[in-house]
């Protein structure tokens, strides 16, 4: 159990770091990041590469944003699979609507509720 | 003097005034903060399952990654993720809560130029490009796959 936790730190600690130090490297914008990270991992995802290191390290490569990448691949594989070619075209957001649709409500909600303060940083 | 050389020159001077971000320390914290944000994760997964052993383990991240974005969300509003990014650069980008916080933010920052064209345009003003490259990247992937 401790062991997993440990694995779950490294791992998701490691893939931010590799995220800073493209930052430090070559100024690389946050949207930039998440693009590249999210089609690496669906290209990993495509390889068959990305499944073991999930079941290694759990959570720490399911929350980092190339999780996300990788359920959009796995989605569009499973889809055609199952339904052939209109598969590929709903596979990747349906696996991926649940996230996709928690952050527009959520965004909205607060979005309207709370006003941006003045940055202090 | 020709315009060649004087905007070398310029990109000179401007390098030279760029505030340096300290590498190394940077580096530590990000690791630290995605890692805690990781474990966080997977704590309420296996919550999760705890509570409801029947859950397939996909069903349980789908919860997990819900509640992260949704915290990640009320958190940028109420300014406290501004301040931890601040601090732990890709450490809260990399992981879910920085595409929850893309979406959050710009809708809160333009809610002032109205509900439509300002708050529901701009939300997607960094998550959109994610979602394109992504879905794109993934109904090729899907084709692939139909002739292999």
């Amino acid at each position: 159990m401790a062991l997993m936790y440990l694995k779950v730190f490294l791992v998701g600690g490691f893939i931010c770091m590799l995220g800073q130090i493209l930052i430090i490297k070559t100024n690389i914008t946050s949207a930039r990041i998440l693009v590249l990270f999210v089609c690496i991992g669906a290209v990993l995802e495509a390889f068959d590469i990305y499944d073991p290191i999930v079941a290694f390290a759990g959570a720490g490569a399911v929350v980092p944003i190339v999780g996300f990448g990788r359920s959009l691949a796995k989605g569009a594989i499973e889809g055609v699979k199952q339904k052939g070619v209109i598969g590929a075209l709903t596979g990747g957001l349906t696996a991926t609507s649940g996230g996709i649709a928690a952050a527009v409500i959520s965004a909205y909600l607060f979005a309207l509720i709370f006003s941006s303060k003045t940055k202090k940083y | 003097m020709d315009n060649k050389e004087r905007n070398l020159r310029y990109n000179k001077y401007v390098e030279s005034k760029v505030p340096k971000t300290k590498e190394f320390p940077t580096l530590i914290y990000a690791f630290v903060v995605g890692g805690v944000i990781c474990m966080l994760g997977q704590g309420i997964t296996d919550l999760f399952l705890y509570i409801w052993p029947t859950m397939s383990l996909d069903e349980a991240n789908a919860w997990m990654l819900i509640i992260l974005i949704v915290l990640a969300s009320f958190l940028t509003a109420i300014g406290v993720f501004d301040m931890i990014g601040a601090f732990a650069g890709a450490g809260t980008i990399v992981p879910i809560t920085g595409f929850s916080n893309s979406i959050t933010s710009p809708a809160m920052e333009f809610k002032k130029e109205g509900i439509i064209f300002g708050l529901c345009v701009k939300m997607f003003s960094v998550a959109g490009p994610v979602i394109v490259n992504g879905v794109a990247i993934s109904v090729i992937i899907g084709i692939i796959y139909l002739f292999i």
